[in-house]
């Protein structure tokens, strides 16, 4: 693991479209005037003829690629996270998740790293809003490689899907081979170890990397889980680390209230562990425009927040 | 320029009635749902499923099948009981609408339903939903076409005024629109509501062919569906002008028989209304 390398997780998107629209000629992109951000432009570029340019109209996108699916088309249809849910819940709803359409809502700027754009594009309920639709799968990928590899499961795995990445430039985690054979709805234990597990997906997974180094360093082992899959959530890896470890802390770049932290309580709750648990996010608040690793800093994101939090939960 | 014959005309104006009926009974059984709405889309979807489109009760899911979008789900008893008459699944369902563990939802679900292609319910979607379906066509060069019903009040949504500019910037001339233009909705007359007019000029303006017909006429609208398909390069909006309610007198032009059921009483009255006309049908064959 290398983990100063940094890959943009967009690039890998747009350029995974490319290579699976070559292998699969039923993949079709629909994108909402963002295809330059979102990186759809690479697969507009090379299959123009399977790439629709919607306008910004993300209600009309949505549809339009239920309809699509319902012809036997794979469509992706990409926007900011923001414009990609909040926006478009009803259509999603009926459209999407209640028809059980193979549409694969593929979402860029998610979080608050998306930085200087301020809260009204920082998208903190995607998750939670995903997460509550019935037949609904809901993906964070952690960086470039694993964004890679879960867009090629998403093109093979039949029904609705939600996946969000953020802006940024992300470190790299992985390496192609140690992402083969995984799955949706697992996660996967990046670092083990025995006194506290971390929990976290997307850009937070880097964060809780560093910090699980620094906290080793301290003498405190802690495990950390990529769960890129935030549902259906491998309830049984959340359980193991309730039984191998003395705490579970979850961190998202989300609000703390309903994504993976909310997830992961339901399933302790439910399972009468007497785990010490905190979520790590948002705290239920909009946020502002700054750099991204001052509003990591500030609302309590950073690798330092992610070491003391941990220290002060298993005291 | 009508060239169909007499008999085949009444034919249709007799399913119509039968329809119709069925509407009446649905509703009246499920104790709630639709009726106006349900009524003024009939002759429109008769001439669609009896007469104009390619289809196959047999085998839902032909690829190189026409398609109908019901975009005013609330109308579901006119599509339920126009798929069961065609043989999609038993007429006997038809009386089991709305109840617990039945399949025919109160809108209509394209995963449990024979013949349903779209989850519809939440009015604006239908129109994107059908360009979808028109795009998937032109990439896979079939040629189907598909045929999408959206209500006036409907189009008071923003999701249609996208759909329109999309099914026309990308010249979706194998679509064809129908708008039910009962001029009523729910909290009133479209024009008190959210002024729709000049429906003909705005659908034009946005780059649509526009035709407009009685939508009682099924001799109209099947002659209006030729004309649509033979249009290049645009899509087709056909303005059916009806009467919400159309064919029981009391639910004419009636807004509380928009979302109220009949009683007993009224059930009784209507059955005998539809009756008499079917009668009437029946004695010309
Ligand atoms: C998005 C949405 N808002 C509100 C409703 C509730 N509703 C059901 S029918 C209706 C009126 C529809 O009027 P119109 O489109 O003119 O239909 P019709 O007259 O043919 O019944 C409304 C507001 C709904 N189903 N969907
Ligand atoms: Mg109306």
């Amino acid at each position: 693991m290398n983990k100063k390398e940094m890959a943009n997780p967009r690039d890998a998107y747009g350029e995974t479209l490319v290579e699976l629209g070559g292998k699969y000629r039923d993949i079709v992109v629909l994108d909402a005037d963002l295809s330059k951000s979102t990186k759809t432009i690479l697969f507009a570029k090379k299959y123009p003829e399977r790439f629709f340019e919607m306008g910004i109209a993300e209600a009309n996108m949505i549809s339009t690629a239920a309809g699509l699916a319902s012809c036997g088309k794979i469509p992706f249809a990409s926007s900011f996270a923001v414009f990609a849910t909040g926006r478009v819940y009803d259509q999603i709803r009926i459209d999407v998740a209640y028809s059980r359409a193979n549409v694969k809502i593929f979402a860029t700027h998610g979080g608050i790293s998306v930085g200087k754009d301020g809260a009204s594009h920082q998208m903190i309920e995607d998750l939670t809003l995903m997460r509550v639709l019935p037949n609904m799968t809901v993906l964070a990928p952690s960086d470039a490689i694993q964004t890679r590899r879960l867009v090629e499961l998403m093109a093979t795995t039949e029904g609705p899907m939600y996946a969000r990445i953020g802006r940024a430039n992300a470190p790299v985690l992985y390496k192609k081979e140690d992402l083969k054979d995984i799955k949706i709805g697992k996660g996967l234990v990046v670092k083990d170890g025995s006194d506290v597990s971390i929990i976290a997906c997307g850009t937070m997974v880097a964060q809780a990397v560093d910090a699980q180094e620094k906290l080793s360093q301290d003498g405190v082992s802690a495990r950390v889980v990529d769960m890129y899959t935030i549902k259906p959530l491998d309830e049984k890896l959340v359980i193991k680390c309730a039984r191998e470890t003395n705490a579970i802390l979850t961190v998202e770049e989300h609000s703390v209230i309903g994504g993976l932290g909310g997830a992961v309580s339901e399933v302790l709750a439910e399972n009468g562990s007497p785990t010490k648990f905190k979520r790590m996010g948002v705290q239920d608040m909009f946020c502002e425009s700054g750099e991204p690793e001052e509003l990591f800093e500030k609302y309590g994101l950073s690798t330092p927040h992610i070491v003391k939090t941990v220290k002060k939960l298993i005291k | 320029m009508k060239q169909h014959n007499e008999e085949f005309v009444r034919k249709l104006d007799l399913t119509s009635v039968k329809i119709r009926k069925h509407i009446i009974e649905m509703l009246y059984r499920a104790k709630s749902g639709h009726p106006g709405g349900s009524l003024s889309a009939v002759e429109a979807i008769v001439a669609l499923y009896f007469h104009h489109m390619n289809h196959n009760p047999k085998n839902p899911k032909d690829p190189n099948r026409d398609r109908f979008v019901l975009s005013k789900g609330h109308a579901a008893p006119t599509l339920y009981a126009a798929l069961a008459e065609c043989g999609y699944f038993d007429v006997k369902e038809l009386l089991l609408l709305r109840q617990i563990n039945c399949m025919l939802q109160g809108h209509p679900v394209c995963t449990h339903i024979p013949g349903v292609e779209a989850s519809t319910g939440s009015l604006g979607h239908g129109l994107s939903f059908a360009n979808g379906i028109a795009l998937a066509g032109k990439l896979d060069k079939k040629d189907y076409r598909v045929y999408v019903m959206v209500g006036d009040g409907e189009t008071n949504e923003g999701q249609i005024w996208e759909a329109a500019a999309s099914a026309s910037h990308y010249k979706l001339d194998n679509l064809t629109a129908l708008i039910d233009r009962n001029f009523l909705q729910i909290d009133g007359n479209t024009e008190d509501v959210l002024r729709l007019e000049s429906v003909r000029d705005r659908w034009s303006s946005f780059g649509w062919y526009v035709l407009e017909v009685d939508g009682h006429d099924i001799e109209e609208i099947i002659d209006a569906l030729l004309t649509a398909s033979e249009q290049k390069n645009q899509p087709t909006m056909i303005i059916l002008n009806t009467v919400k309610g159309k064919g029981i007198s009391f639910m004419e032009n009636n807004i509380d028989f928009h979302g109220v059921p009949p009683n007993e009483m009224e059930y009784k009255l209507a059955m005998k209304e539809l009756d008499t006309v079917q009668k009437a049908l029946e004695a010309t064959l």
